[in-house]
């Protein structure tokens, strides 16, 4: 994999602020599609590497355009495209869904986010996000709302549409070691209590509690 | 009895099994609504004499009433809001076009819901990093080999695959493409992966 990758792929990353290999981004995109794909809630976008990989994707494409038919490395290289092309969509598809889930609240999240912190949503997906809010209002009052009483014509979006659900429990890896994270207690003849994640450890745990290190990167959902 | 229609109508999707869209039920929608309105008459009606002449016994039956209102507008909210989702999982099924059997069971607003939603979708997918795009409906599932081997199920004529060749997909005929190029085809009930 990695020569059609470091084909052509390598003038690209000088023009990046942090050099990344094509291997180093592959393994950036698993784990960002991993997290996205057990997290109950919606993380922060990486359109950064959805940019880069889409760029490589195209360069691998390109590359494979001039080996010869019949080639047997064409096949690997060709299978390799699908695979990394699975994983890409896979990601993207799953916080299409977490944003068709969650619209209101994720659009409310977007709103009231203070100037400077990253993002949850790309721009593509705002505009997404938007335009499913827009449509399904319109719809809902086309169809019923306009032809109820006065004081019903409006739905509480926020209300009607389910939460994401923080208090789920999720399964992780730890990548870098952490030192007392506080744990809730489960039933009320328990008090909370610290525990340490030990590097390469796994563990269950909510979501919640260690929301923080997903974003920071320094545990891995599995 | 109150709500009875609106309970009727979440039944009848309750019933389904996921991924199936029963038609339209026009009919129920209507009648709720007209419950609703006759509701709402009569409590503007108690709502006037309980505040002109004093009569606080009335007080009640208003409240019974407006509890009736919320939860008849609860109910066919989420009727709706359901067959939404519904809807939406053909898109991804069945691509943009949809059989006209199932178009059959939409009433013309949720085709418009669903034209507009295709619009978002294809808007998306167009802007994702770099010029071409990325169409996310297709890699549903992991690659595990690269060819496939699939048997026609009707005549679909002539298809081509990604470095020109053209071959025709007759019915009953076997073919060994590439899965990325009929993945759609598939799921469409054009073609059948046949596992040896």
């Amino acid at each position: 994999m990695s020569d059609a990758l470091s084909d052509g792929g390598s003038d690209h990353d000088d023009s990046q602020e942090d050099v990344m290999t094509p291997v180093e981004l592959i393994a950036k995109l698993e784990e960002a599609w991993l997290n996205e794909k057990f997290s109950p809630d919606l993380l922060e976008n990486k359109s950064e590497i959805v940019e880069c990989v889409m760029e490589q994707l195209t360069h691998m494409e390109a590359n494979l355009q001039r080996v010869s038919k019949g080639d047997t490395k064409a096949s690997v290289h060709r299978m390799e495209i699908d695979r990394i092309r699975f994983v890409l969509s896979s990601y993207l598809r799953s916080r299409l869904q977490k944003i068709e889930k969650f619209f209101p609240h994720v659009l409310e999240k977007e709103k009231s986010r203070a100037d400077g912190d990253p993002s949850y949503l790309s721009p593509e997906e705002y505009a997404f996000a938007r335009e499913y809010l827009a449509n399904t209002e319109t719809y809902l009052k086309a169809v019923a709302l306009r032809h109820m009483p006065p004081n019903l014509q409006s739905v509480n979006m926020m209300k009607a549409v389910p939460e994401p659900c923080l208090d789920s429990f999720v399964f992780l890896r730890v990548k870098e070691r952490q030192d007392n994270i506080m744990v809730e207690p489960e039933t009320d003849d328990q008090r909370e209590y610290v525990v340490d994640l030990e590097e390469g450890s796994q563990h269950l745990m909510r979501y919640r509690t260690i929301a923080p290190l997903v974003s920071t990167g320094a545990v891995q959902l599995i | 009895m109150f709500c009875e229609k609106s309970i009727e109508l979440i039944r009848e999707l309750q019933r389904m099994r996921d991924g199936q869209l029963p038609a339209f039920n026009e009919d129920a929608v209507r009648q709720v609504l007209e419950e609703m309105k006759a509701l709402y008459e009569q409590n503007q009606g108690d709502v006037n004499e309980a505040k002109t002449e004093g009569k606080s016994e009335l007080i009640p039956s208003i409240k019974l009433r407006h509890c009736c209102l919320l939860r008849n507008q609860r109910c066919v909210a989420a009727y709706l809001y359901d067959r939404l989702l519904r809807i939406r999982a053909l898109r991804w099924e069945y691509g943009s076009v949809l059989p006209p059997n199932i178009r059959f069971h939409m009433c013309a607003e949720e085709l418009q819901w669903f034209n507009q939603y295709k619009k978002s979708l294809a808007n998306f997918m167009r802007s994702v990093g770099g010029e071409e795009g990325l169409d996310i409906t297709q890699d549903m599932k992991p690659p595990k080999s690269l060819y496939i081997e699939v048997r026609c199920l009707k005549d679909h004529g002539e298809f081509e695959i990604d470095d020109g060749t053209i071959i025709l997909l007759k019915k009953n005929s076997q073919h060994f493409l590439p899965r990325w190029k009929c993945e759609q085809l598939i799921r469409q009930g054009v073609l059948e992966h046949v596992l040896s």
